[in-house]
């Protein structure tokens, strides 16, 4: 075993647990300001999609990343819009979305490289050592960004404020609405650098469905994070390293448990940790109510 | 008013409200078609005719109903009782594996007890992986839509662990990651030949009618609707709402456990380790059949044409099949957008004549108000 805990190991580590990271911040964001996001896998799969056609594009993969954030956040807007202007049922709102980024890059790399599971290889962004992108760091930056953010600022605290009694906000004067607009938009763009990172900062390619499930994923291991920038960057790093290790145990093989448990073991924890067993879970008490004006 | 007219012109609106949110869908890819240069007409029309023209283009579009009718009406009891299920494609693969195991054993049964035991047994699993969530939410209030999600992959997981299973008493054959191929006594027999349409489409229509029954005829429908509509009336009203949670959690199971047995006792033959994406198609269905077994069954055959004929709108139109995935996505989103339509004051007038419509989430994406709510205390 002495081999298997090794350098690369947390390395790749870390590779696996970014997307998850920059997801969950963007969930974070918009779940405590009152609205959930379950379309953040398709936020992601737009992401991705849009930073390798706009790398495709313009040539350069940083305006690729721009392109694809901001495709992200324009999806956003429209759960946004759904979500708060509608008030649309939210999970409903956020499986269209799902549906529709699925379909709609699948339909794209069909039109724009005239093949069927994924599109031509672009320039990827730079790394910052061999094999990890320069967004990894990034990842782990915006963790106390978005804590200082969120708990340390004016609108920050206005958020949280929506989020936890969106009536009782609304009587003080706070615009609920405008400052869940705002976290909706900027989960997407968080997502939109998840995914991103997938497309042209890990590999250098858009798949179909890349993404497969790390919103979802996100999702959970900010709930698992008991919704604070802290907890989901540990539980993102939980499953990050049960994906990193069962990459590794396929690549070396004859490894003492089945790579199919390891995977699920993240789930199971979280699915424990949902049931009350390790620790209270509580969500923004506000989640999911409308705000009483538009 | 009288009860039973307001009823009728709720049904009405809501029939006329699915037939919209599916022209807007339609309009919307057809906008999307033509900025991709492409010619939307020819696209539906080589669709449409993938989907009806034709005994073997008929029977496609049934097959692909099957597992989509069978999963809608999954989705809708729980979304009776304000339980979101979006675990419907982990259940229906437990459901579907459990079908695959028990149908490939050489029991040497007759197919009158070897295939019921296999459904049997696809029920049981999925029930059992559906009301997990539901018994979670009632405990510990644990939201059901994140377990559900988890709930899907371990079954992603487990599924693709038994499998791989070798040297042990289970019927698995690892080289194709698939459960071995289910013996004829325990396969739902094909119902019209030279197509692949199979008993699953009758298994599915009657669940709609006993769905239909459970839920409008029987005190359990009523303890359902009523959980679903107003959590605080139906404690005021004596229902155990935990317990309702979770029975309608696992009947939601058991009709995704048939959807999955359908899939492997009548189509595939085995359980694949692959998730096919039904579970997700069948909220589409649930929410365009607004939740009602009758309409589901519509809703189910709509979408399978889609399904079915996307085929040829690829290779007639060549507008990739994915665009079926698209309109599925801008038909929930009309449906949900829509239910600001139902809020707006208009609509709730004609709808509720001076009644207080309640604005809980089963009313808000179109269920009726058909149960008559008394004011109780204010939700727990």
């Amino acid at each position: 075993m002495g081999d298997f805990f090794t350098i690369e190991l947390l390395k790749a580590t870390l590779r696996m647990t970014a997307p998850l990271l920059f997801a969950a911040l963007g969930g974070l964001l918009s779940e405590r300001s009152g609205i959930m996001n379950i379309a953040l896998e398709g936020l992601m799969l737009i992401g991705a999609f849009f930073a390798v056609a706009g790398t495709s594009w313009t040539g350069n993969p940083w305006l690729g990343l721009l392109i694809g954030v901001l495709a992200a956040a324009a999806g956003a807007a429209i759960h946004a819009v759904w979500c708060i202007t509608f008030r649309a049922d939210q999970i409903v709102a956020g499986m269209a979305i799902n549906l529709v980024a699925a379909g709609i890059t699948a339909f794209l790399v069909q039109r724009i490289w005239h093949k069927a599971g994924g599109s031509d290889s672009v320039q990827k962004l730079p790394n910052i050592t061999s094999g990890m992108s320069i967004l990894v760091p990034l990842a782990f930056l915006l963790v106390p960004v978005v804590w200082y953010f969120l708990f340390r600022t004016r609108p920050g605290l206005r958020i949280l404020a929506g989020g936890e009694h969106p009536q009782a906000a609304e009587s003080v004067g706070i615009n609920v609405s405008r400052y869940r607009y705002l976290c909706v938009i900027l989960s997407g763009v968080m997502a939109g650098l998840g995914g991103a990172y997938l497309s042209i900062g890990d590999l250098s390619y858009f798949t179909l469905d890349m993404t497969s499930g790390r919103g979802f994923i996100a999702l959970a291991a900010m709930i698992l994070g008991g919704w604070t920038p802290l907890g989901a960057m540990l539980a993102t790093l939980l499953f990050g390293a049960s994906q990193a290790v069962q990459l590794q145990a396929q690549a070396i093989g004859n490894f003492p448990i089945s790579p199919d448990l390891l995977v699920a073991f993240p789930y199971l924890l979280t699915l424990v940790a949902l049931a009350g067993f390790v620790r209270h879970v509580t969500p923004p008490a506000g989640l999911g109510k409308h705000a009483t004006s538009g | 008013m009288p009860r039973i007219s307001s009823m009728v012109i709720v049904n009405i609106v809501n029939i006329l409200g699915s037939i919209a949110a599916i022209i807007v869908a339609l309009l919307a890819g057809a906008v999307l078609i033509s900025i991709a240069g492409q010619q939307p007409v020819e696209a539906y029309r080589a669709l449409l005719d993938g989907s009806i023209n034709g005994k073997r283009a008929i029977a496609e579009t049934l097959v692909y109903s099957c597992p989509l009718i069978l999963g809608g009406l999954s989705f809708a009891v729980a979304l009776r009782a304000g339980m979101f299920n979006i675990g419907i494609e982990g259940q229906l693969m437990i459901g579907g594996l459990a079908a695959g195991l028990v149908g490939a054993l050489h029991l040497g049964l007759p197919l009158y007890i070897h295939l019921p035991l296999a459904l049997l047994a696809a029920m049981a699993a999925g029930g059992i992986w559906g009301a997990i969530p539901g018994a979670m939410k009632a405990f510990s209030g644990a939201h059901e839509v994140i377990s559900t999600i988890m709930l899907n992959y371990l079954a992603y997981r487990l599924t693709a662990y038994v499998v791989q299973k070798t040297g042990k008493w289970l019927p698995v054959q690892p080289s194709l990651q698939a459960t071995k191929k289910v013996v004829p006594e325990a396969r739902l027999p094909r119902i019209l030949d030279g197509t692949r349409l199979h008993a699953g489409i009758i298994v599915a229509i009657i669940a709609a009618f006993v769905l239909w029954y459970l839920l409008f005829r029987t005190t359990f429908g009523y303890k359902v609707r009523t959980v679903g509509l107003s959590r605080g009336a139906a404690a005021y009203g004596g229902i155990n709402w935990g317990l309702t949670i979770t029975l309608a959690m696992l009947a939601s199971g058991i009709l995704a456990g048939l959807a999955g047995a359908g899939e492997t006792l009548g189509l595939q033959g085995r359980q694949y380790t692959a998730p096919q994406g039904y579970g997700f198609t069948a909220i589409a269905v649930g929410l365009v059949g607004r939740n009602n077994p009758i309409g589901i069954i519509f809703a189910g055959i709509l979408f399978g044409a889609l399904n079915s004929g996307a085929p040829s709108m690829q290779a007639d139109a060549g507008v990739s099949k994915e665009i079926t995935q698209v309109l599925q996505g801008f038909v929930i989103l009309a449906v949900a957008g829509f239910a600001v339509l139902n809020n707006s004051s208009l609509a709730r007038k004609v709808l509720t004549s001076g009644q207080s419509r309640r604005r809980d989430r089963a009313a808000a994406i179109g269920t009726e108000p058909d149960v008559e709510v008394r004011a109780g205390p204010p939700a727990l």
